[in-house]
């Protein structure tokens, strides 16, 4: 493929022809968790709908020539960032995509910065990205944290879970998260009535479960993500958690999650995502073709977002015929609008935040599932305009302050 | 280690006289002509990744190959060194000298402190007490603010070299990661070839008969440790500096196998053996990324065969062969 | 009902039996492997991956067999056992006159095999395991709730442990082990089959790993990870113990489990650091370990 482009580029410079008759090559790199905690929410997953994507958009079409490339980067922030600078630097890839882990993201977000390329963070959470962190060469896709503690948080309190008791996982991450909701849960009307701090990658969280019950909150919050937010509502169930009246509420849960738990053990829970499979025929057209890539499996949004982050990327570099200029480039994305059949219409903040609606879900009880994958139903939908931090209140160096 | 010892007790019996061996003088020479050209043809911060290992790799090999001490936590002292320094670059806008000296000053504290700890118990004991309080420090480097945590310590400044060198230039950088890795390098030649390191060599052999000709074996030991424990340091917060992050990784147990993995394959109680294992385990892993897991496998491959059938290493395998000192 | 410190008694002892839950399978793991130091004098640094195996074992067991929980109890340590049993003949016999240190190396290497393979068959997320419907719900003991499966845990632990300590104490066998232990040369003159007995009492001890597995299984996530995670803190355990005794190793076992149950309740974030912190105690006033003869 390299070496075609190399041909065409001498015949052209010999012909004298100009630099229009040959296509633009642009590559595209998904950076992700191939086996690690998070492959089953991006992974392979996110590759699926990059191609997927890709194919879509028909690039011969608008004179470009896509190539994908794909790399691990096994959660690990100098893994990450060691890749990032291989692909920019040596294997001149103009665009990374995905990226499920923060650190990972906030480690690629600068060198993305300083080579002047394009990043696209579809998997990670930390609102950060938008704010003290922000950059003109990322634009935060899919969710963030702050979108997560609004969406559930609020949603909870105003439907009678007011009073709230935290498990956090004891890092910045988990602390965050804890602090954000709290700021929600109080600011409409609710009570926080205890938390702890639990070590990170604890196996065993019944001491902690039993701090919970005895609290006698309504609402556990689970500030934490992955094996933690797993095993506690693995081991929360054998604790009769659920039966005693309290429900738990994750803060940062995924579908992957839910289908690892089961029905029977996750029922009840109460999530916040902005992408469910089977929302409307879009959404299952969509889902259709991409599980002929992987079968046996339901997208989450973190893939979902990959799709559509690639998509409006490639509209951006046709529209402007050149990729290489990453300020360049997300400057017109943010001018131009989105569509695509996963978020419908949405648009882009000068802080680099993608806007679209999002939807707190519950977790259906197994009798309610019909079909392989009917694992939610739909409580309320929070407006676009709603669901993500105000630009005011973002601390972003890129808003000039009011 | 037993057969370490008998190993290079066969090829020329350590020279107590003050001049160096023809070997090691080529040897070394081959090395510099190869690190001064190699950044023309290879990509520099795979080459600077390398040095840094090497340094790692041998300050550890100072502990194992001469006093015959397994630390299997010394990743400890390679990731806070990296920490301080990082931190000590960018919240305190410390001049890269004066970060990395911070953070070696750190990890000579730590190795301190660990010393006395350790030192107290041998072989097999003191292998899973280094691994525990490396472990420990892990966790505390999870959850303390200053370390970021699951982040690292992220967009740390290269900053300009006593305020002149501008270090973001790929080849300035280069170069002074040479210089500082060369001259650890050959200081931790200098202390392998002295009455000092005559003395950690009786104690690994038979640490009573040292002990009954009058050494205080005890406080041999405990400064083979901090100095070990120093330079591994130097390595960690160079590291830091090159990557403009520190993070949980270089803390984490699997980065202490790395080391004795890197050790062994090259060659314990050699001189260039670490740096040869350094620079064949990072191109290793370089190449081997796409595949993920199975980095762990290989890994862990290496290290059985080894201790099987090639307990030498590369460089000792070639000096046994070559009747030579390397 | 009266406090603690602050703490309503309640949830006190409550917290007191989960520790010693936690310390079950500290005791388990510490135990297995001071019965392979005692004999071989290694550091079985694959102890872990053979209790990650051990839950994998019955995961798999019930996955693609439909065998449950009671039958991998059974069939799993004697598997496990085995494969232990392959790696004592095929690997550690070489390596039995080198440096111990070499022992060490060589079980790491294997451990990190282990994981890696696992990690590359599963991902590294975990797989479910369904708590056995005999052992599920709990009773109210009137200060907390206990899950079935956590009081099966600690009296099937202790009757293991307990069991082992005899074997190896009051039993000929035990003697026997104990004796070439000592002075393996002697043992054999008396006709004893000295290696075999290695072979087997370093299958044993890697049965006792995969039994701990078993019964984490449908507590704990089972992954490939939980092996390296656990086998470090069992480590701080046996420092601390010191090897000198079986029983030593048992009772420091269930002890740091309650201690750090403890920690939970009144400093949750060191809960994962303390029993490290003890050791480094530990060490400066004892070097050989609670238990421990001699440096």
């Amino acid at each position: 493929m390299k070496r075609t482009n190399l041909w065409l580029i001498a015949a052209a410079m010999l012909t004298g022809t100009a630099a229009h008759a040959e296509d633009l090559a642009v590559k595209i790199g998904v950076m992700s968790d191939m086996s690690g905690l998070y492959s089953d929410l991006g992974g392979p997953g996110s590759v699926a709908a990059a191609k997927l994507a890709v194919e879509d958009f028909n690039p011969a079409a608008h004179g470009l020539k896509v190539e994908i490339v794909t790399g691990d980067m096994q959660n690990k922030p100098d893994v990450g960032s060691n890749l990032a600078r291989q692909w920019f630097d040596v294997d001149h890839v103009d665009m990374i995509v995905d990226v499920p882990n923060s650190g990972v993201a906030l480690a690629v977000n600068e060198v993305a910065r300083e080579k002047n390329k394009v990043f696209l963070v579809s998997g990670a959470a930390s609102s950060d990205l938008t704010g003290p962190k922000c950059s003109p060469n990322t634009i935060h896709w899919t969710y963030d944290t702050w979108m997560l503690a609004n969406g559930t948080g609020k949603a909870l309190v105003k439907t009678g879970g007011d009073t709230w008791f935290f498990m956090t996982a004891d890092y910045a991450f988990g602390h965050a998260l804890e602090r954000d909701t709290t700021a929600v849960v109080i600011a409409n009307g609710g009570k926080v009535l205890g938390s702890v701090s639990i070590p990170l990658n604890n196996a065993d969280f019944s001491s902690f479960l039993l701090q919970a019950q005895s609290s006698k909150a309504n609402i556990i919050g689970l500030a934490n993500a992955g094996g933690d937010t797993i095993n506690s509502i693995k081991q929360g169930a054998e604790f009769g958690i659920t039966a005693g009246g309290q429900k738990f509420a994750g803060l940062l849960v995924f579908i992957t999650d839910v289908n690892s738990l089961g029905l029977k053990t996750a029922q009840g829970l109460v999530l916040t995502e902005t992408f469910y499979w089977d929302m409307n025929d879009g959404t299952r057209a969509w889902t259709k073709r991409w599980q002929a890539q992987m079968p046996g499996k339901f997208p989450s949004m973190v893939q979902a977002g990959v799709y559509s982050a690639v998509t409006h990327y490639l509209k951006a570099v046709a529209a402007l015929k050149s990729a290489a200029d990453g300020k360049t480039v997300v400057a017109k994305m943010k001018a131009m609008p989105t569509d695509d059949p996963l978020f419908g219409k949405g648009t882009i903040r000068a802080d680099g935040r993608k806007i679209h609606p999002a939807y707190l879900f519950e977790v259906k009880k197994p009798e309610e599932s019909k079909y392989p994958g009917d694992d939610y139903k739909l409580r309320a939908t929070i407006p676009a305009d709603e669901a993500f931090r105000p630009i005011k209140d973002d601390n972003c160096p890129l808003v000039s302050s009011n | 280690m037993a057969s370490a010892a008998e190993t290079s007790s066969k090829t020329s019996a350590f020279p107590i006289g003050r001049e160096t061996p023809r070997s090691l003088a080529v040897a070394a020479a081959v090395l510099v002509a190869f690190l001064i050209a190699a950044p023309y043809v290879l990509y520099p911060v795979f080459l600077m990744k390398a040095l840094c290992f090497a340094l790692f790799a041998c300050a550890f090999n100072l502990l194992l190959g001469y006093v015959g001490l397994l630390s299997f936590g010394h990743a400890l002292y390679f990731g806070w060194a990296g920490y301080v320094a990082a931190y000590a670059a960018k919240s305190w806008g410390l001049s890269p000298e004066l970060a990395i000296l911070t953070g070696t000053a750190t990890a000579a504290g730590l190795g301190i402190i660990a010393g006395v700890v350790a030192i107290r118990r041998q072989g097999i004991y003191f292998a899973m007490i280094t691994l525990a309080l490396a472990q420990m420090m892990y966790l505390v480097a999870l959850r303390v603010k200053f370390t970021g945590g699951e982040d690292g310590i992220q967009a740390v400044p290269r900053g300009r070299l006593f305020g002149l060198v501008d270090l973001n230039n790929e080849m300035n950088m280069y170069v002074f990661v040479l210089i500082v890795v060369l001259a650890a390098l050959f200081l931790i030649y200098r202390i392998i070839d002295s009455p000092f390191g005559e003395v950690l060599r009786a104690i690994r052999e038979n640490e009573l008969r040292t002990i009954s000709l009058g050494y205080n074996t005890d406080r041999y030991k405990l400064t083979a440790f901090i100095l070990s424990a120093t330079l591994a340091g130097l390595a960690g917060a160079t590291k830091a500096l090159v990557f403009q992050l520190a993070s949980l990784t270089d803390v984490h147990w699997t980065m202490s196998g790395e080391v004795v993995l890197m050790t062994l394959v090259g060659g314990l109680g050699t001189v260039f053996g670490p740096i040869v294992g350094a620079f064949l385990i990072v191109a290793m892993e370089n190449y081997l990324a796409p595949f993920g897991q199975w980095v762990l496998v290989i890994q862990g491959a290496i290290f059985v065969v080894c201790v099987l059938v090639f307990r030498r290493g590369i460089v000792g395998e070639l000096a046994h062969r070559l009747k030579v000192r390397l | 009902m009266f406090e603690i410190f602050g703490i309503p008694s309640q949830a006190l002892f409550g917290q007191l039996l989960l520790g010693l839950i936690n310390g079950s399978f500290y005791a388990l793991l510490s135990l297995g492997l001071a019965v392979i130091f005692g004999m071989l004098n290694i550091i079985n640094f694959t102890h872990g991956a053979q209790y990650m195996m051990g839950a994998f074992a019955a995961y798999m067991l019930l996955q693609y067999f439909g065998l449950n929980y009671w039958v991998a109890l059974v069939v799993v340590p004697i598997v496990i056992g085995f494969v232990g049993i392959l790696i004592e003949r095929l690997l550690l016999k070489r390596i039995q006159n080198l440096d111990h240190l070499y022992g060490l190396i060589l079980t790491f290497g294997l451990a990190l095999i282990l994981e890696g393979l696992f990690r590359n068959y599963y991902g590294s997320s975990g797989q479910p395991y369904q708590m056995p419907d005999e052992l599920r719900g709990g009773r109210n003991l009137g200060f907390m709730f206990l899950p079935n499966y956590r009081a099966w845990v600690i009296a099937f632990s202790l009757v293991v442990c307990f069991g082992t300590w005899f074997a190896i104490e009051r039993t000929r066998l035990g003697s026997y082990l104990r004796a070439a232990t000592e002075n393996p040369t002697l043992v054999r003159a008396f006709g004893i089959n000295v290696p075999r007995m290695v072979t087997l009492t370093y299958g044993f001890g890697v049965g006792l790993a995969a039994l701990a597995g078993v019964m984490a299984a449908p507590i704990y996530n089972v992954s490939p990870q939980m092996g390296s995670d656990i086998i470090i803190v069992v480590f701080a355990v046996v420092v601390i113990g010191g090897m000198g005794s079986i029983m030593g190793a048992i009772l420091t076992g269930f002890t740091l489990g309650i201690v750090e149950g403890l920690t939970k309740v009144f400093f949750p974030e060191a809960s994962n650091t303390v029993i490290f912190a003890i050791m480094i105690l530990v060490l400066l006033v004892r070097p050989a370990g609670l238990f421990g003869r001699g440096a």
